[in-house]
């Protein structure tokens, strides 16, 4: 038992004196876990083209992000929203945008609603989808947990007041929100666009509707006119070079066009 | 005590005893540790809200400066005896039933059903619960997510773990006295429910507290099924959010004070996770197990 | 252990019992089978789930080759093998620890005495802290003030944290259950305790080991949150303990949770998982049993 302590000793102590903060040749990126799976991937991609680097991607929210490049534990940072106050002291490279769409459960013959009609969902003014042209049941409103970028767009383009939503569920992910919704026939939710297609081409019974007269498809977004938008940014502490800039330039260029795509995010170049 | 014993035998036993406090000193200080943690990571909220604000505030709503964790607190005393109460008869029952009703292939089995379902990650659990319980439950009262799921996942989850210790503590039983009890004609269940079961009950009420505090911690699962709406539930078909799940949820976007608040969440779960252990104590505070194992040397 | 009773025991029973005993008995009969059956049935219900979301994933590929698609596709190979060093290293730490503490308070302090009851105490509140506190806590304290980073090795060592109450408690419970009759009989031989713990006391303790290990075991595999703060979430093969590497709950976390389309895929690396805790639970068991036989211990 002696030599085991003995072992952990020595391991302990060799971590200590070489940790794995970043030498020149890694690059440390954490942050939102909406950006992390891409992010990932297209690091897997650009190890494999250029061998001798290391690239670790880790999750833990955009505000780990955000702090971990202020501290310099992390090199660059995921935000899956815009900066806000003091943290656009930081040097911010968008790599895409996404939209924020509503998602029903496929099997709702509501096709379509308006703005006013999704503030009044929300606030518990409408509870029954037969006032919408539904079945008679009471609708079961999907909410995220406060702090969530898709929460923040959501609010700030309703014109809502996070103190006055009545929510049945209240989520963490997306997924979570797409999986409630996708068990409930009568729930009503908002998403990352980018996940619910995804998902939809996977199969989910879940639909996206259109709020208003824009459709939530990936050409409005490429087009701008849809209005529930998101950027999707790296941030650094200094403007970011060698490595780091070369990854970001990377994450910006055609060779990863289809991977951004492919989530239903439009890329944002330059 | 004084043994008889010649002093060369007394001196690898004192060195064991010391190696092994250290041991045990670690393995509590860790508890000491986190506590201490939890405590520092609350100071800046505590500090600047005062711990009232945390229990009369009208709700939770840190970024608006509301910082009420009562039906949090509440939902998770819910979730978590609606879970223990739920598990402990049915868990007990199944170790008497691997001990007692079947033997051999069939008992093996069972234990391994045990043993398997007690290694199922959180998250499967928690799919599961949101994929298949939750529609089911919707279908009696919508919207599925709910303290009833809540309860029904978290039992299933503490139910092996509650089993297999009782189950050894059974095993343990000397078979002397459940041979005699048999030839004194008692049938199956007398014996099960007189003789064995008293002489575990010491590892059974540990399988419990283990049990207990898995529900206690559980965040995973939790956060998937039981609805996370922060209120007071007015029936077991309405939705709560728990202490744990109330960390997980916000913790990855909070800012600085949000996040202190968040440690105070868990520090209040710290000290009712303290309460319950120290409550327990007082009342089977006798000594567990077959007998005390005196010094004998 | 079973003693046999024969079905026509309770013939024998005086009559004016047998009238009694028998709805009690049956009523109990049904209660107990009843909840057998609850148990297998939850079981089967759970497992035909995965397998169904999960089987048409399976394959060699899965094994070795490493996630593509950000793990749509592709295998989980690196994943397996972080996963197994995570839990080599928290088995590593956690067993001796626990070993030890469970011997110090079953065999050296009174159940009622002040320093046993208080660490007694300390692991119960232990086994109650939630786990994301134990993530916090991990990367606060192995990451950060200890310097290990997201690594492997911060995993490990606290999942060990994670995994000691219910080690320690079963060894315990185990131990005291073992009754004085050896105990006497080896002071009387003039054995030291030492001895008699090496080579009675722990041999006999052996299936609350197993158990213990076994709880443990399923705990470190199933954990999620805390290792998604300490260990991380790269797949790399890892090459070292101080790489980050993500486990296999992480992995079927992500893929359910963040990754959308990967449910497939999250399902069948949940059926691996639950592969591998098979095996380990076997391994833990034929272990333990083995040094039961070899002590000459075979207590059934």
């Amino acid at each position: 038992m002696t030599r085991v302590l003995r072992v952990i000793g020595v391991a302990v102590g060799v971590g200590v004196a070489c940790s794995p903060s970043s030498e020149p040749d890694t690059l440390v990126i954490t942050g939102s876990s909406t950006i992390a799976p891409v992010v990932a991937e297209a690091a897997q991609r650009y190890e494999r083209a250029h061998p001798g680097v290391r690239i670790d991607v880790q999750s833990g929210g955009s505000s780990r992000g955000i702090g971990d490049v202020r501290s310099g534990l992390a090199d660059i940072g995921m935000v899956s929203r815009a900066l806000e106050g003091e943290e656009q002291k930081l040097h911010t490279y968008g790599i895409a945008r996404d939209g924020v769409g509503i998602v029903l459960n496929a099997q709702n013959p509501v096709a379509s609603l308006t703005r006013a009609q999704v503030v009044a969902i929300y606030r518990g003014e409408i509870a029954s989808w037969r006032e919408l042209g539904g079945r008679d049941a009471p609708i079961i409103v999907v909410h995220k947990a406060s702090g969530r970028a898709t929460l923040e767009v959501f609010l700030e383009h309703f014109g809502l007041d996070n103190r006055n939503v009545k929510a049945d569920v209240i989520v963490g992910e997306n997924e979570q929100a797409i999986k409630s919704i996708a068990g409930s026939p009568d729930a009503i939710g908002y998403v990352s666009i980018g996940t619910a297609a995804v998902d939809i081409e996977h199969g989910v019974p879940i639909k996206l509707v259109g709020v208003g007269d824009v459709a939530p498809t990936l050409e409005n977004l490429r087009r701008g006119v849809y209005p529930i938008a998101r950027p999707l940014n790296l941030v650094t502490r200094e403007p970011a070079e060698g490595l780091a800039r070369a990854f970001i330039e990377y994450l910006r260029s055609r060779a990863v066009a289809r991977l951004i795509e492919a989530q239903y995010f439009v890329q944002v170049s330059g | 005590m004084a043994g008889a014993g010649s002093s060369t035998h007394r001196d690898p036993d004192r060195t064991l005893e010391s190696t092994l406090r250290a041991a045990a000193t670690v393995a509590g200080g860790i508890t000491v540790g986190i506590v201490a943690f939890l405590l520092v990571g609350s100071l800046p909220a505590l500090r600047a809200v005062g711990p009232l604000r945390f229990l009369s505030d009208p709700s939770w709503n840190p970024v608006h400066g509301a910082y009420n964790v009562v039906p949090m607190l509440v939902g998770t005393l819910v979730v978590t005896a609606g879970a223990v109460l739920l598990a402990t008869p049915l868990a007990v029952a199944s170790a008497v039933f691997g001990r007692f009703y079947v033997r051999g292939a069939l008992s093996r089995t069972h234990r391994r059903i045990l043993e398997t379902l007690a290694g199922i990650p959180s998250v499967v659990y928690g799919l599961w619960g949101l994929m298949v319980l939750v529609p089911a439950i919707a279908r009696v009262g919508p919207p599925g997510q709910s303290v009833l799921a809540g309860v029904l996942v978290l039992a299933l989850m503490i139910l092996p773990t509650i089993a297999l210790v009782g189950d050894t503590a059974l095993g343990a039983v000397p078979e002397a006295h459940l041979r005699g009890a048999a030839a004194a004609g008692l049938s199956r269940w007398a014996i099960a429910r007189s003789i064995a079961l008293p002489a575990a009950r010491s590892g059974i009420l540990t399988g419990i507290l283990l049990g207990t505090g898995r529900a206690l911690g559980e965040t995973m699962a939790v956060v998937m099924v039981t609805g996370n709406v922060v209120q007071l539930p007015g029936s077991v078909l309405a939705p709560v959010r728990t202490l744990t799940a109330n960390i997980a949820l916000e913790m990855a976007y909070a800012t600085d004070a949000h996040r202190s608040a968040l440690f105070v969440s868990g520090l209040v779960l710290a000290l009712l996770t303290i309460g319950l252990v120290a409550a327990v104590d007082r009342i089977a505070g006798r000594p567990e197990g077959e007998g005390t194992p005196a010094h004998v040397v | 252990m079973w003693f046999r009773l024969r079905p026509s025991a309770w013939l024998d029973t005086p009559w004016r019992w047998r009238a009694l005993a028998v709805p009690r008995d049956a009523a109990a009969h049904l209660a107990v089978w009843g909840a057998a059956l609850a148990v297998a049935g939850a079981f089967s219900w759970i497992l035909a789930d995965v397998l169904l979301h999960g089987a048409p994933h399976l394959s060699l590929e899965l094994l070795t080759a490493a996630p593509a698609d950000a793990g749509r596709g592709g295998g989980i190979a690196p994943i397996l093998v972080s996963t197994l060093l995570i839990l080599g290293v928290c088995l590593l730490v956690a067993m001796p620890l626990g070993l030890g503490s469970a011997v110090l308070l079953a065999e050296f302090s009174r159940s009622a005495n002040g320093y046993g009851r208080l660490v007694r105490r300390s692991l119960d509140v232990l086994a109650g802290l939630p786990s994301i506190v134990f993530g916090l806590f991990g990367y606060a304290f192995f990451c950060h003030a200890l310097g290990l980073g997201f690594s492997i090795l911060s995993g490990g060592l606290t999942l060990a944290c994670m995994v000691l109450p219910v080690l320690i408690r079963s060894v315990e419970a185990a131990l005291r259950a073992v009754p004085d009759d050896m105990r006497a009989a080896s002071a009387a031989l003039g054995l030291s305790k030492t001895t008699a713990i090496r080579s009675l006391l722990l041999p006999a303790a052996a299936p609350g080991l197993a158990v213990g290990l076994i709880l443990g075991t399923g705990r470190a595999l199933a954990e999620t949150a805390a290792l998604l703060f300490t260990s991380g979430y790269v797949v790399r093969m890892p090459e070292s303990l101080l790489d980050s590497g993500r486990a296999l709950s992480v992995h079927i976390y992500d893929l359910a949770m963040n990754v959308p389309g990967g449910d497939g895929m999250a399902y069948a690396s949940a059926l691996v998982l639950l592969g591998l805790l098979v095996g380990m639970n076997a391994l833990a068991t034929e272990l333990v049993q083995r040094w039961q036989r070899r002590k000459g211990l075979v207590l059934g």
